[in-house]
């Protein structure tokens, strides 16, 4: 049974904070497929077109017939554990410093035998479940738990660092003014966070009444000083970030007006983007190994319209393409501290903004939970409501029809 | 196979010579270009042959860098009409002997010296294991960074568990191979270990614990291979090659618990005109005290699963009844990178010669030695044996 995690003990200041360290990176070119399949929560691993072998270790050739077509296809969970160690001692710093570490040998029922993370509840002839996670250097790993949910599961030290719960974490929400900022502050307090602090941009304004177990903070990021002034205050407690801010208006280039809209969306977006990464990344960047509630997260919540621009969404769907492109950097840079960067990919949201548009749309709610699921399971790249699926879907299978579809004009 | 095998031919005219050690050490400030500079001067030393002589070179290193055998021949002065770089961790003995013979029985050289040489420098041994193979860098480093001990425990569990052994009957391995080493004035261990030591010794990855790990150190072996006339003109003395097999990536175990030996045994034996009743001294591959059991049961010594009761009944220890290992192997002489895969080679040499000096076994004229290696994912990979034969004493 998984010992209940406590909570953090308050930090003693003269203690050092643990510089970062990450596990072996080195991943061939074949072996970033798996990464993709943990990116998004799938259990998938190469699987020969022409013969149907399930390879493992990641190949560039099927062993048994030597195709060179080894996509990658989502596969049975299940497996046995055939074989275990329990490392003490370890060549790496990371495992080092978190010694003991269980591996097993998982037979799985496709074929395949993997070398696996093991959860603390599973052992030698048991049935699992494998997941592929993101362990914190950002690449696939393989984790093997009981197929039952067992007392504390979640709270298994080696499941942990695969993950970004929210348990015992403190936690920035940037807008509190849209219902989605509002929403996710209640799920993560729901799902254990220490603190939630919420941001109100110009909080002398009227704004809508939050939960009162949050702590609601000035903060206006398009404007730096804002920014800083709240890392200064609190950079150095943000476990998690989650930068919900979303700020959409109508226009096509063509359109009247686009020029000074676009130009707010920028700031709001991009730049208000820039501006916390700017001041609160490197804070959570330094603390990524620093006990329990570690820094562990930046999520950030985009919309579908990044991944395809949309009339009549022109300038929009471009600043947040922008903002996608700009995650991926980010992405690189928390990467050495071990913290996670996550894309919430939504729909349109349930909002005056989006008010003339057919369903489906996403509820904030949902977008709120599919944060709380990602943040738990580690998934980097989610997608919320059923047209940010459409769209990918398309966009997969024929991405100039869809562009063409979706830039039919005004 | 398709048309059959061809008739394996043998090795007759071909002979071993000149079996050198260049002395351990566990941690060496010069380049493994170093130790194998020093491996090559002995090959000359003892030979009386100026090393230009020498126009065969098979090497196996893991610390040489971007050098291959290639590149060591022009640091060194070689001037060779074969030169073989071997990859095969703990069986590149076993191939160099292979190759080299066939090399001189074909006259494409003459003359072959075959080395193994590594340096242990501080963080040698951690840049091996993380750069080892590519299978090994997607899918076993990542998970808990044990390096090989990892691997071989989960090998280990399972054997356990499949045949019953403790881990008192491994011990017995490895504390006969410590009696040994108290022998060979080159091992590095030089304290006496006894069975409660060993159970009690720390994990190191469970059920792996501090004496089932060899010692990383610095350190060469080496010999000459060569034709049987020449060897006499020379006056050197001979060891002849009796038998030799090889076999690679050939067990499907879910957990290895065979090796690659099993395909060709009986052959072995066959070629060599003995039987496991036959051999006078032993020398396996002792990365891990199960894969000494393992070795003993699939190279003949006993049936699969009946290593625990062998190793209880019978004294592994130079003055035993089954001498075996008795340069105290890597288990207690140290394991200087691929040398690991000469050790038991040159070790054999000298007992079928009688020049083994304080580790003699008494009479000994046939010695059967076994190469293990390259876990390139989860089992052992590279696997090969050979029956040598000398004069004795």
């Amino acid at each position: 049974m998984t010992e209940p995690l406590s909570p953090p003990k308050r930090k003693d200041p003269l203690k050092r904070t643990a510089i970062p360290v990450l596990p072996p990176s080195m991943r061939s070119r074949a072996g970033q497929l798996l990464t993709w399949a943990a990116a998004e929560g799938r259990f998938a691993l190469q699987k020969c077109l022409e013969c149907g072998h399930v390879a493992y270790p990641p190949r560039d050739a099927c062993p048994e017939c030597l195709s060179e077509h080894l996509p990658l296809a989502d596969i049975s969970r299940g497996g046995e554990v055939v074989s275990e160690s329990t490392i003490e001692i370890s060549g790496e710093v990371y495992f080092r410093e978190r010694a003991p570490w269980r591996i097993g040998m998982i037979k799985l029922d496709e074929g395949p035998i993997m070398v696996a993370h093991l959860h603390g509840d599973s052992a030698k002839g048991d049935r699992v479940r494998m997941s592929l996670q993101l362990d914190v250097a950002g690449n696939a790993a393989a984790f093997a738990r009981p197929v039952k949910e067992t007392p504390n599961m979640a709270d298994d030290r080696q499941w942990r660092t695969m993950v970004a719960d929210p348990k015992f974490r403190r936690i920035l929400v940037t807008d509190g003014r849209a219902p989605v900022g509002r929403a996710v502050a209640k799920a993560l307090l729901d799902a254990g966070a220490k603190t939630v602090w919420l941001g109100i941009s110009e909080d002398w304004k009227p704004y809508p009444p939050v939960d009162p177990r949050v702590n609601v903070v000035p903060l206006t990021v398009d404007d730096v000083k804002s920014c800083e002034k709240l890392a200064g205050a609190i950079g150095g407690k943000v476990d998690i970030l989650v930068n919900t801010g979303d700020y959409m208006r109508p226009g096509d280039i063509m359109d009247t007006n686009v020029v000074t809209e676009a130009r707010e969306q920028l700031n709001r977006h991009f730049l208000g983007f820039l501006h916390l990464a700017h001041t609160f990344g490197g804070g959570m960047r330094a603390r990524g190994a620093d006990g329990t509630n570690s820094a562990v997260a930046w999520v950030n919540v985009l919309s579908a319209y990044a991944l395809a621009n949309t009339h009549p969404y022109g300038t929009y769907s471009a600043v947040q393409a922008a903002c996608l492109s700009l995650s991926h950097s980010l992405r690189g840079e928390m990467r050495h501290g071990g913290v996670r960067v996550t894309n919430v990919f939504s729909g349109p949201v349930e909002d005056e903004w989006y008010q003339e548009l057919t369903p489906p749309k996403v509820g904030p709610g949902a977008v709120a939970s599919a944060i709380v699921k990602a943040l738990r399971e580690g998934q980097e790249d989610v997608y919320v409501g059923d047209f940010v699926k459409d769209l990918r879907e398309r966009l997969e299978a024929n991405p100039k029809g869809l562009e063409r579809e979706m830039n039919s004009g005004g | 196979m398709a048309g059959g095998r061809k008739q394996r031919a043998s090795y007759d005219g071909v002979v071993l010579t000149c079996p050198v050690t260049v002395p351990y050490s566990r941690y060496s400030i010069h380049a493994a270009h170093w130790w194998i500079g020093k491996a090559l001067r002995a090959l000359a030393d003892s030979s009386g042959l100026s090393h230009r002589q020498f126009d065969g070179f098979c090497l196996s290193s893991f610390t040489a860098g971007t050098d291959s055998a290639i590149g060591i021949a022009q640091h060194m002065g070689l001037n060779l009409r074969t030169v073989d770089t071997i990859p095969l961790g703990g069986n590149s003995g076993v191939a160099a002997i292979r190759r080299a013979a066939r090399f001189v029985q074909a006259g494409d050289a003459d003359i072959v010296a075959c080395v193994a040489a590594d340096t242990n420098q501080i963080d040698t041994f951690r840049q091996t294991t993380a750069n080892f193979s590519r299978f090994a860098q997607d899918a076993v480093l990542p998970y808990g960074s044990g390096g090989a001990n990892s691997s071989f425990a989960m090998i280990q569990r399972n054997y356990m568990d499949r045949y019953g052994v403790t881990r008192e009957d491994l011990g017995r391995i490895a504390v006969s191979q410590r009696a040994n080493a108290l022998k060979n004035p080159n091992a590095l261990m030089k304290k006496p270990l006894t069975l409660d030591e060993y159970v009690n010794a720390r994990a190191i990855a469970s059920p792996v614990h501090l004496f089932d790990c060899v010692m990383p150190c610095a350190g060469a072996e080496a010999f000459l291979v060569m034709r049987e006339d020449l060897a006499e003109e020379l006056g050197l003395t001979p060891v002849f090659l009796k038998g030799a097999i090889e076999r690679h990536n050939a067990i499907d175990d879910t957990v290895q618990e065979h090796g690659g030996w099993v395909v060709d045994i009986d052959e072995l034996y066959e070629t060599a005109g003995t039987t496991p009743q036959g051999i006078d001294v032993v020398q396996t591959y002792d990365d891990y005290p199960v894969i000494v059991m393992m070795q003993l049961e699939d190279l003949g010594f006993c049936k699969k699963g009946e290593g625990a009761a062998f190793v209880r009944s019978h004294d592994l220890t130079i003055g035993g009844d089954f001498p075996h290992n008795t340069s105290g192997g890597q288990l207690s002489a140290g394991q200087a990178g691929a040398a690991g895969g000469y050790i038991g080679l040159t070790e054999s040499m000298r007992q079928v010669t009688g020049t083994a000096g304080p580790t003699q076994v008494a009479g000994a004229k046939t010695a059967l030695a076994s190469g293990f290696g390259m876990i390139n994912y989860e089992r052992g990979l590279a696997s090969g044996a050979v029956i040598l034969s000398g004069e004795g004493a």
